[in-house]
């Protein structure tokens, strides 16, 4: 069960994520959280702090072409060397996935990245529960669906 | 150069580590993903290493940059400062676990993986920015 180099690529891209939150961090003083840098880009764009969350996207998105580019490995389960993975369901699926993630992401202000990473990283007990809370119900979504209903991969 | 011009050079990089991060980590796989939160199947280890790293990496990197008066490009550092837990804060992680459970998808790798669209990833992508505007709306 436990595959060293893919553990070992999983420990080298999270001090990546971990040096984007510090850089972040130390250049405009902002927590690192996707669905807050994205959903403020998409929805408000705030004067003067917009651009660089819309250049923050195209860094996420240019981040795996990039690493494509440079012929490096991905981590892709089943699929050595690819970078990025198929999507796990079929439209419908991910319709309600969506809405789920953003709604949720929304009302409880951050993800695996602001709460995740970040608010960990902070000792905040408000993002301790909330990781808490979204490990457990993503804990027993995937076994409902995987072990009790028989669907999914 | 001006800081105006640094903003969002420095929002690249940002984005541009966290997009390698999540690749090389295998996050852009959700499969991995799922696998990981797949506790009664073969469970994958590798989420757990990729938020260790991310974790400990942000943790020192954190001690040393808020030691700092202010953040080099802005004025202040804005960090949260509530510390109360309310229903909205845990419903929405737990509405947003549903969903990624699901999808094995949460917004980073969602958006990381554009260059790779499929008809299922554009679908996720439009309701997810649906579900921030009805988070606003109502919230």
């Amino acid at each position: 069960m436990l595959d060293w180099t893919s553990s070992l690529y999983g420990l080298a891209g999270g001090v990546l994520i971990g040096l984007s939150a510090v850089w972040l961090m130390a250049t405009l003083g902002r927590i690192a959280g996707i669905s807050g840098i994205l959903s403020a880009l998409v929805l408000e764009r705030p004067k003067g702090d917009t651009a660089w969350r819309l250049t923050f996207l195209l860094g996420l998105v240019s981040g795996p072409l990039i690493l494509m580019a440079l012929g490096g490995q991905g981590n892709v389960a089943g699929e050595p060397g690819a970078v990025i993975g198929a999507p796990a369901g079929g439209v419908g699926l991910m319709l309600i996935a969506g809405l789920l993630v953003g709604f949720g992401t929304g009302i409880g202000s951050g993800c695996t990245s602001g709460h995740g990473v970040c608010g960990l990283s902070r000792l905040s007990p408000r993002s301790m529960a909330a990781t808490l809370t979204f490990l457990v119900t993503g804990i027993v979504t995937v076994y409902v669906v995987r072990h009790l209903l028989g669907g999914g991969a | 150069m001006k800081t105006a011009m640094l903003k969002p050079v420095a929002g690249y990089l940002a984005g541009l580590l966290f997009g390698l991060g999540l690749a090389l980590g295998g996050m852009t796989d959700p499969a991995r993903v799922i696998g990981f939160l797949d506790l009664a199947g073969g469970w994958d280890p590798t989420l757990m290493f990729v938020l260790g790293g991310a974790v400990v990496t942000t943790f020192i990197g954190y001690r040393w940059v808020l030691r700092r008066p202010a953040p080099l490009f802005t004025g202040a550092f804005q960090l949260p400062t509530r510390r109360d837990l309310d229903t909205k804060l845990l419903g929405g992680a737990a509405l947003f676990g549903i969903g990624w459970g699901l999808s094995g998808y949460c917004p980073g790798p969602a958006f990381a993986s554009l260059s790779g669209l499929s008809l299922p990833l554009a679908a996720m992508l439009a309701t997810m920015v649906a579900g921030w505007w009805l988070a606003r709306r109502l919230g």
